[in-house]
């Protein structure tokens, strides 16, 4: 009989904040290998196709940046959520309201066009995802509904309203029946970096501007610090005179708008059109991105990228090796389990216990009030 | 008449796996622990209980399936939360995208074989007398099990020394850890009686519900009995009633679409999620009530010192 027991240490190891994503992403890979070597595919071969190859030559390197842009968006704002212990967990409807709002012009006014018509867009598109985001923060602030719940229960009617829309009222006429509106113009495309390179997107340049200006309002600017504040000590923020509603509502809008804005970007750069489908789970998969990024802006970054590979690498396996691509979820959700596990060793020392080992360093006058 | 029987038949079969989720993660809560895996560990013994039913051709093989992967499932939540002090609200999200992922990926070749299902109660004589008949002795085993299990809960948590110990650690498991209770223990226990009640609820939706395996087929049902067990302020004759409350939104939603009502169809199929908000929104806005019913260290990590 074996038992774990964690031994508080006094301040937090820097040494493990630093390594614990490493750590964590190195026993994903154990465990992965595992898991290919029970499919019965040589580890080696897979994790070559699943890593390796996808990005080996620079059109790929642009496709990475098409998946991490979404996630590194989203991330970046439900960071600012979780720091003030806020659990946004919606962002996959807030990117789906945002890519409606946005094409709300391209769809409804194709007619109108010129320079004017992205911006609008993409304000449309945060307009739309803040607002959905504004339902839950309304929802606990005023009746303190649960924020988890609502937020989560509002993704559903998302999707089925999006669902309605390309099969309603905004089905292209001439689309064949097919559930889809009509193909933006072009001044309603998002336009490509390096049109020669490959196909990204200035999604990924959103994605950078946002986590730079977020991680310097979070390390730099009394805001940060009033979400840190208030996240790791609601009683204290109150004493400085912060307030908690506020907070809720402006967490809920700046990951709502961000959120948004990667659905318009999404749908305006790599779609192209509404479907009734336009997220494979960025919304869900932005959750362990901010996690994988120790909550930090600048890590999110990194880990947006290693998240993306991971949907890349989930399609590679798919075609390669004829392995279902929900290996990638498996991947994510694993990574995930593991970066939470090694966060523990930042604040305790862990200790085996077997079952007849003596107590070495427990305290006997401890003990025996216990 | 007996379209009246046919739809409270169904409203049931649709109640059954909601309640019997949402009576595991109440008796998780109790104990002081919030674990948002509920859609995971079900959606793991809906893929765990098919295959089971499907590779040996007995649905009861199926069902035990489902309880065991429910229950190995939730180990690996209580291992982090409460060995590894992780935070309960990441880490339930995190058993849900496992899951979620995991089996999608275990499902891949069991999508469009045919399943088994698991056969109605019939006792000769009882389960014929009109309308009632089929209502009491008529419906599929587990409607029996979540009505007894709902029954035992309330027993075990309001009349026994174990229940009474089990809430006291969920208000307070400073206290109790004080007096000797072994908090973890407890709630180890809780946890795993949790998954095994998330998994039996997905063997029911793929062993009886929809007897066929469709990827993410508990569509949101484990979130709903997680509202439920909010909804029912952590008592289970209140789970038993939002959960009939539940179903008949469900079943009620299926009926309008099939009888053609000139709504669209994604709106009516919206009206659960919509009826989940809705119904906490009216339950949280008593915040006095809910200060009082939810247990005080819900969801706070614990580490014994010593």
């Amino acid at each position: 009989m074996m038992r774990l027991e964690l031994v508080k240490r006094p301040q937090r190891s820097a040494l493990f904040s630093v390594l614990s994503p490493f750590i964590a992403f190195a026993l994903t890979m154990i465990a992965g290998a595992i898991m290919f070597a029970l499919l019965g595919v040589s580890p080696l071969n897979a994790f070559n196709v699943y890593f390796v190859q996808p990005i080996s030559e620079v059109w790929q390197l642009h496709e990475l940046a098409i998946k991490a842009a979404p996630l590194i968006l989203i991330a970046v704002g439900l960071s600012v959520c979780y720091k003030a212990n806020i659990w946004n967990i919606g962002a996959e409807g807030q990117f789906i309201l945002g890519g409606i709002f946005g094409s709300i012009i391209p769809v409804l006014f194709p007619e109108f066009e010129g320079p004017l018509v992205l911006p609008l867009m993409l304000l449309l598109g945060m307009v739309g995802g803040a607002l959905y985001a504004a339902i839950p923060a309304l929802l606990k602030t005023r009746f303190s509904t649960n924020e988890i719940l609502t937020s989560l229960m509002l993704v559903y009617v998302a999707q089925l309203f999006l669902d309605w829309l390309v099969r309603g009222p905004w089905r292209d006429p001439q689309g064949h029946g097919f559930p889809q509106t009509i193909q933006f113009g072009d001044s309603a495309v998002l336009p490509e970096l390096m049109p020669d390179a490959g196909r990204a997107n200035w999604g990924f340049v959103f994605a950078l501007v946002a986590a730079v200006t977020v991680w310097l309002m979070m390390s730099r600017m009394l805001k940060g610090f009033e979400v840190r504040v208030l996240g790791s000590s609601p009683r204290a923020g109150r004493f400085a005179g912060f307030g908690l509603s506020k907070m809720v509502f402006f967490t809920f809008l700046l990951s709502g708008a961000l959120a948004g804005l990667a659905g318009i970007s999404e749908v305006s750069g790599a779609i192209g059109q509404l479907q009734p489908v336009i997220s494979p789970g960025y919304g869900f998969t932005a959750i362990i991105v901010a996690f994988l990024g120790r909550l930090n802006p600048l890590g999110i970054v990194a880990a947006g990228l290693v998240l993306a590979l991971t949907y890349l690498g989930g399609e590679a396996v798919q075609s390669a090796l004829g392995i279902s691509d929900k290996v990638a979820r498996v991947f994510q959700g694993m990574l995930l389990f593991f970066v939470l596990g090694c966060d523990t060793l930042i604040h305790y020392r862990i200790r085996l216990i077997g079952f007849a080992a003596p107590q070495l360093e427990a305290a006997p006058k401890l003990e025996e009030a216990r | 008449m007996d379209i009246t029987v046919n739809i409270l038949l169904t409203i049931a079969t649709a109640a059954t796996p909601l309640l019997i989720a949402a009576i595991g993660e109440l008796v998780v809560e109790r104990s002081g622990v919030l674990n948002l895996g509920v859609e995971g560990m079900m959606i793991m013994g809906a893929v765990g209980g098919f295959g089971a039913g499907y590779l040996t051709g007995s649905p009861w093989i199926g069902l035990l399936a489902a309880i065991v992967v429910g229950a190995l499932f939730s180990l690996l939540f209580a291992v982090m939360t409460l060995s590894l002090a992780t935070n309960q609200v990441a880490t339930g999200l995190s058993l849900t995208l496992l899951g979620l992922g995991l089996s999608g990926m275990i499902g891949t070749s069991f999508v469009g074989q045919p399943g088994v299902r698991l056969p109605n109660l019939d006792i000769p004589g009882l389960s014929s007398i009109p309308v009632v008949g089929k209502l009491i002795f008529g419906q599929d085993p587990l409607f029996y099990v979540s009505i007894g299990l709902t029954a035992a809960v309330m027993w075990f948590l309001f009349r026994t020394r174990t229940g009474l110990t089990l809430r006291s650690i969920g208000d307070s498991h400073v206290s109790a850890h004080a007096l000797g209770i072994k908090v973890i223990r407890y709630r180890y226990l809780a946890v795993i009686f949790g998954g095994a009640c998330a998994g039996l609820a997905g063997g029911h939706l793929s062993l009886v519900y929809t007897p066929q395996w469709v990827e993410n087929m508990s569509a949101g049902r484990g979130w709903i009995a997680l509202a439920l067990v909010v909804f029912a302020s952590w008592r289970p004759w209140r789970v038993l009633a939002g959960a009939y409350i539940f179903g008949a939104v469900w079943i009620g939603q299926l009926h309008a679409q099939a009888f053609g009502i000139p709504v669209p169809s994604q709106f009516l199929s919206s009206l659960p999620y919509l009826a989940t908000i809705v119904v906490l929104v009216l339950i949280s806005r008593n915040k006095r009530l809910t200060m009082m019913n939810t247990p005080a260290s819900l969801g706070q990590p614990f580490v014994p010192d010593r």
